[in-house]
């Protein structure tokens, strides 16, 4: 039996729990995230259940690893801003966010992300509507999904602030 | 004279771990035993709250001869203080809940 696969798959950076969620299937099933790449997550077999698999955008940070592993978590892999850790189900629960403050701070920071691309790829695109290659179109595009993403996210973080009004 | 606002629990239990020097798995382990299980800390929550507090002067990374040693923190004066408020505000939460259910 072949003890590696590797599957392209592609989320919305809005749908990055069902991003995790998947993730964890797999590892349900026996394959446990090894290492990712653009679009494309690579597998090892593992015992089905080992491991538990957690995502968060969180920009390059070697403290940070250094943190996580001091904690039981291995890395797993970084694509972009998103940073990928493992870690096995014996060695005890795994999360990331353990209160509602820390999962707002997290949209938020995808927030500014989203914001700082799609700012950037809207002015570009104004610039490029007056150049004779009449490209601009293309980063207008991108500028109006980010913000649609932008705002997917946002409606996230309002539900969350809602809920905070009455708990932690 | 310290700000007197609610501490979230992962703030109180940070700080209140922190009374002595510990690195973050120690904080983590210290306050699910101090919780009786209840608060588990979540390794990218006690990171951020780690660095906001030292960003605020509450905790103080201890400085390390060995860069592939764990990071220790422990709590300033300031930090202490904020601690002694918040235990004060929760003892008079806790003092109102109680008499109010008695009368009941």
């Amino acid at each position: 039996m072949e003890s590696r696969k590797t599957i392209r798959k592609w989320f919305w950076v809005w749908d990055f729990e069902k991003e995790e969620d998947w993730l964890n299937e797999m590892a349900m099933n026996g394959w446990v995230l090894e290492d990712v790449g653009w679009c494309t997550y690579h597998f090892v077999h593992c015992e089905p259940g080992e491991y538990n698999v957690r995502l968060e955008m969180h920009p390059y940070d070697e403290s940070y690893k250094a943190f996580m592993e001091e904690t039981g978590a291995e890395y797993a892999g970084r694509m972009m801003m998103w940073v990928y850790f493992r870690k096995k189900t014996a060695d005890g629960p795994f999360d990331l966010f353990s209160d509602i403050d820390s999962r707002i701070s997290h949209l938020d920071k995808i927030g500014k992300f989203l914001s700082a691309i799609g700012g950037a790829n809207l002015l570009i695109g104004i610039a490029n509507t007056f150049n004779p290659s009449r490209l601009g179109w293309i980063n207008l595009l991108v500028a109006t999904l980010l913000m649609y993403a932008l705002g997917r996210i946002h409606g996230k973080k309002e539900a969350l602030e809602k809920e905070r009004l009455l708990h932690e | 004279m310290a700000e007197s606002f609610a501490l979230t629990e992962a703030t109180y239990y940070i700080l209140l771990s922190l009374v002595r020097p510990r690195h973050g798995y120690g904080i983590m382990q210290l306050t699910e035993e101090l919780s009786g299980g209840r608060v588990r800390l979540a390794a990218g929550t006690l990171y951020g709250a780690l660095n906001a507090l030292s960003t605020k002067g509450w905790i103080i990374q201890l400085p390390v001869e060995d860069e592939s040693r764990r990071k220790e923190y422990r709590l300033t004066e300031k930090g202490l203080q904020a601690l002694r408020c918040e235990v004060a505000r929760l003892r008079e939460l806790a003092d109102n809940g109680e008499k109010i259910l008695l009368e009941e």
